[in-house]
């Protein structure tokens, strides 16, 4: 079976081709085109020959991402509960900052567009007033009038009982022309009305992009004889059928990112470092991540803006605005700041020659000597412009702090490394890890530029760079597991519990997602279900996710089982049981895993006849530490497995450049990544 | 000398505990108005003064200038009667020694290092219910201190890490709600064991001097900031005065007047022309003014960090015994009202000294409703919440509709949270058109809320706004009132004092209805885009 991962970036489409027979694999890259996504897309799988001789796709798409951070969603329509059409836009009474009260806010849907039905289900799921269809349907026309390309239907309580709007939903389905319909209960039965209106309406507001998308794409395929299946990467690391993310597109807010960190726990596991931080420098931003035990990080929510939440698992990945792209300069209190503006990639870096005039962490690259300026990265740009990294650097950095222009280059580089360091540190130290237990496995094509100072700064064990760091998202999709999370409100108390019932609801939970995985036909090796229950003491209102270890079918499920792991995940959070306050489960969290075929990256591994003589290329003059050094140079990909790499040095390959600083060396193990570490 | 790269480093780490202990907090109180209102704060102070060091990004503002003088007393009580030691944690919630109110409790432990106090870790926590005549302790009707709650000095809970039952035990007989305010306290507890272990992890690593000098280079930088701010201002001298509608006894306003000296990097605070004290629970101690001052001019001077040096170019005149510098037993329970108005007159002094750095007033209420009544089974329940409105237009943008007050960061716990929990059924949760003060940028929209009560129900209400509105700036218009209503055998009724009464009774069935004020507006209406009025009309928030 031959598979294709796909990343689509803002500059680059990323392709990682593998044949699961074999175990042989290819890589890609080819320039993105935005707003005409799929002919990128497609390019790209010409490379490795025929379309049609495709069995399957896996992508990692940031179009959801972008749609919503630029606001490009659809024009959505609301259906809610009498009384409760501004919940949208109340929020949960919050503000933007702490100090400071400037700025105010737009929800994705305007006030007119929300529209009012009779209905009301109580707390306890008992229905007070049963809804009027006659009214639903009313304000369905309305909406559509009002020109609403997608509809959103949130009652108050659904999550209790979703009776009056599924009710709803059917009576609008058959008016609505589209399939661009989002159902509250269906998309996160979870109690808190905010939330669950915000992701449910960021659905609707994603469905006509991201659907149309898929269709672009879906086409695009057929016309050139795809006939295999064609999958899409989730924020949470799995991966979905394109139906099912044309239904919930709001779950592929991070798909490209969490593609990254998947394929770099997975590297980072081969290589035997089982606990590591993730960090994906792009041009605009760098994203971090924790992997412990070789598991991924979760989150049940997300922030994507001020006011804009969207609560669905997903891998937890924090991001700054520190990227290749990002503009330096110099604040009116005299402060290096490197970002978090960004020249993006148009008109990108100075050196890029595209118009950009003002210095960016690129540029500082470029004028150390640590890029290479006559072999960019990629391959779109033949090469980079020094003189207008130098004059850039000069004119915005150095003169307004009065210094060398070698030093302020060095300076921006010294900034962004502390930013970055910070987000590490946030993801690591601040959470009680020691960061020297930990390995930084940067990806992305510029975060092995920074590995070696990020150690240093951080205090982290090695950093792990893996052997094609530019096409890892692509590589994710490829070994991503294929996953269906379902969220359901229960609201059970422990003492007493009918096991037996809460038994039936979990089977049930498992089996629905379980048929989400087996629809998606991807081969699976095994498939795993995994329980979670939310819960808390009587009283309080936030909870703790409890792993609970049963079967499919929930078999063993008893109150004493539940007390026990309640206790353990209760006292690893906070230090004190509550003895004698009642146990409540909240929410019941199901997740339905179909394990990947194991890939082998021992495919990827350097091949026999390499030598560390071959692999060397003339040396050049990198700036390290306030003065030009001597640097070697290799062609890292001819470098071979066991090789001991001093530095300074710089090991170039067509995705990425890896910086080893002096004082730290490089070796390449046996899979072909390099190991950064101090020297002994 | 300190490089500056490891005391940038430090202060991160150093803020990143307090947030830490927060969020434990948050995570493990049992009450929703610390673990979904975030009324909370932690942080580290000084070892001999009690001066902020640090604060969370995440804590309730008006605590981080009232946390200071809590850990004074503790520090005072020390030396008064000696014997701390390692793993004592002192308990309060004294107004006029920490200021704030009853419901407010702090816990107070030190750190040790080599043998001596290093600095203070300190947490506090809104407590549901601690006494007094009205279930949540916003007694309306108070005229002194014993008819809001139980106050206790600061004792020692916890003696070399042993915990005093003898006053868990007082402190169980003393609440309605007993199991909830334990469930707090234990949160507090496990915030500071978290905060210890990292503080002291992180004076492994760096050293006890280096931080130390950490300290001192924060609130060094902390003044040099504020001092520049303040030099930015033209001198002179900036009068604003607003008004309490009244302290819930009496029905005469309040005035809250402020006369503000900016002579170059140093500004005065007068508050000599304001209300001598009330006989209603309006009052508020010396320690209370200073905080909301603090959180006022954080709010103009954002950049300023949070710690004890930004107030040092600045001095407070506040007669002692008046209304602001209040003393036992004097009530305080709805100080939050007076230090909104405080607040505000603070904004309007600064916008005249400067337009460009204006806020239009808040709107300025917290409306703290209690509800309570009996469940079938006879258990007691509390619910008690405080409710948004909007934010001043400012000249960035239109104010922030449905926001938190500028003293909090609490947000609102949802409806569904509120009606799993409690006998009640809201029936509208609204913006509220009209509410909102116009401008060029108008304020934001305050909101309608209404509940039924589905058993018999007893009401209190503290709120304030219900006679004189927020104000504009720079030419902006005022907001709309706060309203207060219930039906009752079907007559809708309004309380005497406009936004405060307590032991109202409603059948099952019968309904009340909160409306609460926008912000007021900034700039000239005149000047409004036509595009934005259009909006405005479009979408209902201008009728």
């Amino acid at each position: 079976m031959s598979i294709v991962g796909v990343d689509v970036g803002g500059t680059f489409t990323d392709l990682f081709f593998c044949d699961e027979a074999s175990g042989a694999f290819r890589i890609a890259k080819v320039p993105s085109n935005r707003g005409d996504e799929a002919s990128g897309f497609l390019d790209g799988l010409r490379v490795f020959g025929a379309v049609s001789g495709l069995d399957a796709i896996v992508h990692g798409t940031t179009v959801g991402t972008n749609a919503l951070l630029e606001r490009g969603g659809a024009r959505v329509g609301l259906i809610t509960t009498a009384g409760f059409r501004d919940v949208l836009e109340m929020r949960r009474r919050d503000r933007r900052h702490t100090w400071g009260l400037w700025g105010d806010f737009v929800p994705v849907v305007d006030r007119d567009m929300r529209l009012e039905v009779g209905e009301r289900t109580l707390a306890d799921g008992s229905i007070r007033q049963a809804v009027d269809l006659g009214e639903v349907r009313a304000a369905a026309r309305s909406l559509l009038e009002l020109g609403a390309q997608a509809v959103a239907v949130v009652f108050i309580n659904a999550y209790a009982n979703p009776a009056n709007e599924r009710a709803a939903v059917a009576a609008v389905r058959e008016i609505w022309p589209n399939s661009h319909l989002a159902c509250s209960s269906q998309i996160l039965p979870e109690i808190r009305e905010f939330e669950r209106t915000s992701t449910t309406v960021l659905n609707a507001y994603l469905q006509p992009v991201v659907g149309d998308y898929i269709e672009r794409l879906d086409a695009a395929l057929v016309s050139d004889g795809f006939a295999g299946r064609f999958h899409i990467v989730q924020s949470n690391g799995g991966v979905m059928s394109t139906a099912m993310a044309r239904a919930m597109p709001v779950r592929t807010a991070l798909s490209g990112p969490a593609a990254g960190v998947i394929a770099a726990a997975a590297i980072a596991h081969a290589a035997g470092f089982a606990d590591v931080i993730t960090g994906d420098l792009g041009g605009t931003s760098f994203d971090v991540s924790l992997v412990v035990g070789g598991e991924t990080s979760r989150a049940t929510q997300a922030v994507i803006d001020f006011g804009l939440v969207i609560r669905t698992p997903m891998i937890e990945i924090a991001t700054i605005g520190a990227g290749g792209g990002s503009i330096a300069s110099v604040d009116a209190g005299a402060l290096l700041q490197v970002g978090p503006e960004s020249a993006g990639s148009r008109p990108g870096p100075a050196c890029y020659g595209q118009g950009g005039m003002r210095p960016t962490l690129t540029d500082a690259n470029v004028l150390l000597g640590r890029i290479n300026a006559e072999r960019p990265i990629g391959g779109k740009l033949s090469r980079l412009d020094v003189d207008a990294s130098r004059a850039a650097i000069a004119a915005h950095v150095a003169e307004p702090l009065g210094i060398d222009v070698m030093a302020a280059a060095e300076a921006i580089i010294r900034v962004a490394n502390a930013k970055m360091a910070g987000a590490i540190r946030l993801v690591s130290i601040e959470r009680g890890h020691d960061p020297q237990r930990f390995a930084f496995v940067p990806f992305g094509g510029g975060g092995a530029l920074h590995a070696g100072a990020l150690l240093r700064e951080v205090g982290l064990k090695a950093a792990l760079v893996p052997r094609y760091p530019g096409v890892t998202s692509a590589l994710g999709c490829v070994i991503a597991d294929i996953r269906h999370d379902q969220v359901q409100t229960v609201n059970l108390a422990l003492d007493g519990l009918d096991a037996e019932a809460l038994r039936v609801i979990l089977a049930g939970e498992a089996q629905a997602a379980l048929a989400v995985v087996q629809a998606a036909g991807l081969v699976v090796q095994r498939i795993d279900t995994e329980f979670v229950f939310d819960m808390h003491y009587l009283g309080q209102t936030h909870a703790v996710s409890v792993p609970v270890e049963l079967p499919a079918d929930g078999t063993g499920l008893s109150e004493v089982v539940v007390r026990a792991a309640f206790e353990m995940a209760y006292q690893s959070s906070f230090s004190r049981l509550l003895p004698g306050v009642p146990a409540r489960i909240v929410t019941l969290r199901t997740a339905c895993i179909g394990r990947r075929p194991h890939f082998d990256l021992l495919a990827m591994a350097p091949g026999a006849g390499l030598s560390v003589e071959a692999a060397v290329r003339p040396s050049r003059r990198v700036w390290f530490d306030g003065a030009w050094h001597e640097a070697a140079i290799y062609a890292r990909l001819e470098l071979p497995a066991g090789a001991v790499i001093a530095g300074p040095a710089i090991l170039e390959q067509p995705d990425a450049t890896t910086v080893v600083d002096p004082g730290l060396s490089a070796r390449v193990d046996g899979l072909g990544n390099l190991i950064i570490e101090r020297q002994a | 000398m300190i490089d500056p790269v490891t005391l940038a480093i430090l202060k991160g780490r150093l803020e990143q505990i307090a947030d830490e202990m927060d969020a434990t907090l948050y995570r493990s109180a049992f009450n929703p108005i610390i673990a979904e209102a975030r009324d909370a704060c932690h942080g580290l102070y000084h070892a001999t003064t009690g001066d902020t060091l640090v604060q969370g990004a995440s804590g309730l503002p008006i605590f981080v200038g009232a946390m200071a003088f809590a850990v004074k007393a503790v520090i005072d009580k020390v030396a008064r009667e000696g014997g701390l030691v390692e793993a004592d944690v002192f308990l309060f919630n004294d107004p006029y020694e920490g200021g704030t109110h009853l419901n407010d409790f702090r816990l107070v432990r030190p750190v040790f290092r080599k043998g001596r106090v290093f600095c203070w870790i300190a947490s506090v926590g809104h407590w549901l219910d601690i006494g007094g005549n009205v279930p949540g302790g916003y007694n309306p009707k108070a005229t002194e201190s014993f008819q809001e709650g139980v106050r206790i000095p600061p004792v020692k809970l916890m003696q070399a890490g042993r915990m005093n039952q003898d006053i868990l035990d007082i402190l169980a007989a003393n609440s309605r709600v007993a199991t909830s305010n334990w469930g707090d306290l234990n949160g507090q507890l496990n915030a500071l064991d978290l905060g210890q272990r990292r503080f002291e992890a992180l004076l492994d690593e760096y050293g006890n001097d280096v931080v130390a000098e950490a300290f001192v280079a924060f609130s060094d930088r902390a003044e040099a900031l504020m001092r520049a701010a303040l030099r930015e201002l033209p001198d002179g001298i900036y009068s604003f005065d607003d008004v309490l509608d009244n302290d819930g006894i009496v029905d005469v306003m309040l005035p809250i007047a402020l006369d503000l000296t900016i002579e170059g990097d140093g500004a005065v605070l007068d508050f000599s022309r304001s209300a001598g004290p009330a006989q209603g629970p309006v009052n508020i101690s010396y320690s209370t003014t200073i905080a909301a001052c603090y959180v006022a001019l954080k709010h103009v001077f954002t950049a300023v960090p949070a710690n004890a040096g930004c107030l040092r170019p600045i001095r407070f005149v506040v007669p002692d015994g008046s209304l602001l510098g209040a003393r036992a037993p004097r009530p305080v329970a709805g100080y939050t009202e007076t230090i909104l108005r405080l607040i505000g007159v603070i904004f309007g002094a600064l916008a005249k000294a400067d337009p460009s750095r204006a806020t239009a007033a808040p709107f300025g209420t917290i409306n703290a409703l209690s509800l309570s009544g009996a469940r079938g089974d006879g258990s007691r329940w509390v619910m008690f919440s405080f409710f948004g409105g909007g934010l001043g237009g400012n000249p960035d943008s239109d104010g922030l509709s449905h926001a938190n007050n500028p003293i909090s960061t609490a947000t609102i716990p949802p409806v569904e949270i509120l009606e799993a929990a409690y006998p009640v059924l809201f029936t509208q949760w609204a913006l509220r058109a009209n509410s909102a003060g116009m401008g060029r940028h108008r304020g934001g929209l305050g909101a309608v809320y209404e509940i039924e009560a589905l058993v018999d129900t007893r009401v209190s209400l503290l709120g304030e706004r219900g006679k004189v509105a927020p104000f504009g700036v720079a030419g902006g218009g005022q907001a709309g009132l706060n309203r207060f209503s219930w039906t009752q055998q079907g007559e809708t009724l309004s309380p005497p004092m406009v936004s405060k009464i307590t032991d109202v009774s409603l059948a099952a069935g019968e309904r009340l209805r909160l409306e609460t004020p926008g912000g007021g507006g900034w700039g000239d209406p005149a000047e409004r885009s036509a595009e934005a009025a259009a909006r405005d009309k479009r979408l209902g928030y201008v009728a």
